[in-house]
This record gives structure tokens, sequence and C-alpha cells, in this order.
């Protein structure tokens, strides 16, 4: 899959990057909370996140993430736009809630990110 | 590798989201610069980039430290502001008492320390209520 098959399953709306697309796409993740995207994806995943603000590009950037998919129509300011195309992201929009986006992605043949945690009865274990 | 000596500290400030981050993506750069191995600089960049955002949202201010020698990595951050109470509690994944304006900026998943303490071959974590917090983080190389 490249990120180009992401957009045609979601009908989204590039943002940034479109000369970008054909990049292949791994795996995705889904959170608004960034440090559980630190914490849980150590592979180059595609993040799909209702949060528009440059935590998520600043975490993209971490990461080296390629891809950002803005769920809910959620439309980032020209700072966050500025930030992504200086890192050469793909940035797009999708109409759906993130349930759904992420349902679609699924349904297309998209799998999670592994979770790279150790997991005991507690909880996550540090 | 033999990386030459480098040492560089960064003034974080309180509740500054603007510019939260950009330390940690300096630091980031300037290992990358120095041919740090991709596995050993994610490792550091989420740690300072979980360090520095701690300090923006939980300390009143500090400084985040990174030195390179030719063996490690270290990463050390020393605030002043409120401490914390439990450590245990606060090293825990899931705790967090990061308010309404953070967690609606995304932060407050409660798993910045534990990721910290992941990610470094050393951690340890020191704070005095009412005073501050220090933490020193150290990543081998090679
Ligand atoms: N420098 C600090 N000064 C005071 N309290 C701190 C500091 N760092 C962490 N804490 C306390 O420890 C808790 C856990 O920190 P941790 O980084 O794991 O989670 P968080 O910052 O709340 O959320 P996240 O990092 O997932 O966005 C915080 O909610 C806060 O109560
Ligand atoms: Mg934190």
């Amino acid at each position: 899959m490249t990120i180009r098959d992401l957009a045609d399953i979601l009908g989204a709306k590039v943002l940034v990057g479109a000369d970008r697309m054909d990049q292949p796409v791994i795996s995705a993740c889904c959170s608004d909370l960034m440090s559980d995207v630190l914490a849980f994806v150590t592979e180059k995943t595609v993040l799909l996140t209702g949060l528009t603000n440059m935590h998520v590009i600043r975490t993209a950037e971490i990461l080296d993430l390629k891809c950002i998919i803005f769920a809910r129509g959620k439309m980032p300011g020209e700072d966050v736009l500025q930030g992504a195309e200086e890192l050469h992201l793909v940035v797009m929009m999708a109409p759906h809630t993130m349930f759904t986006c992420a349902g679609m992605l699924y349904e297309g043949g998209l799998r999670g990110a592994a979770m790279d945690w150790k997991l005991s009865s507690h909880g996550a274990d540090a | 590798m033999s990386a030459p000596a480098l040492q560089k500290t960064y003034q974080v400030q309180h509740r500054d989201f603007g510019t939260a981050g950009e330390a940690s993506a300096d630091i980031k750069r300037m290992l990358r610069q120095l041919g740090v191995q991709s596995d050993i600089l994610r490792r550091v960049s989420v740690a300072a980039y979980e360090a520095e955002l701690n300090l923006v949202i939980h300390s009143l201010g500090g400084q985040l430290s990174l030195e390179v020698d030719t063996h490690h990595i270290q990463l050390s951050t020393s605030d002043t502001g409120p401490g914390i109470a439990d450590l245990e509690a606060a090293m825990r994944a899931g705790f967090s008492t990061a308010d309404d304006e953070a967690r609606g900026m995304g932060f407050g998943a409660g798993m910045g320390l534990p990721n910290m303490k992941r990610n470094a071959d050393a951690f340890d974590i020191q704070s005095t209520l009412g005073q501050g917090t220090q933490i020193a983080m150290t990543f081998n190389l090679s």
C-alpha cells in the first residue's frame, strides 16, 4: 500500500506533500495523546489523529513519521502545515471520525503498528 | 563510534507550548550529524522530548542538558517547581496530573516518565516537594 491508497480509501483531502504520495505504508496508529504514540510506536507508521497542533508535527519529527491523517475533517493551522512541509511530511484531512477512518483503512487491508511494550496483569510496565 | 565531546544546555520555559519540543528537535539534529545510529537516536530523541515537555507542563521552568562523549550520551533535566509527591505513582504508566489545558493539547497520557525510563540505559529521578525535580538519563553508545 502507498499513502495514495490511504487517501483514496478515505476520500481524504491532501493538504501537504501531494508529490510524496507514492511512499509505501507499513502500518498505522491512532491517538489524540502524543505520549501514547511516542511510547507505543517504534516503526515508521502513519498517524491518524484528531489533534491538530504543533505537538503532532513534533512527534512526527521525533519518530520520523511520514504521514499524518487528521480525522473529523479538522483543519490544522498554517503553522502546522508549514512545519509539515519543512519535514517533507504528507498531511491529509479525512471527513470521518477517527473510528470510521480506522475501520475504513483496516477494511482496506492496513493493520495496526506493532505495540512494543511489555504488558503484565497490572497493565503497561516501564 | 567515536563522537567528539559535546555539551549543550537548553532553557525550558513554563507553559511555552509554542516552542515546546524545539530543544529536543535540535538535540536530534545534532546527534544525527554526529552519526549516532538510528535506534539510539530514536531513544534519545523520545526521552528528550518527554523530559522537555514535562518541564513545560509540570514545572515552573528549568533546563535540559545534553552531554556526549565517546561512550555515552547523557540527558539531564533540572527544574524549579512543585516537585513530585509520590515518585512511585508518577513512574507508573497512565498516571498523570496534567490539567485540562495540557490534555487539550494532547498531553497527559501518563506515559512520559515510564517511556523515558524504558528508553534510557540508566535512569535516575530525584524530586523534592515544593522545590523541583532532577532527572539523569544515560544512553550507551555502541
Ligand atoms: N518536572 C516535573 N515536575 C513536577 N511534576 C512532574 C514533573 N514531571 C512529571 N511530573 C508528575 O508526574 C506525572 C507523570 O508524568 P508523565 O510524564 O509520565 O505523564 P504526563 O506528563 O502527565 O503525561 P504524558 O507525558 O503522557 O503527556 C505528571 O502528571 C506529574 O504529576
Ligand atoms: Mg509527561
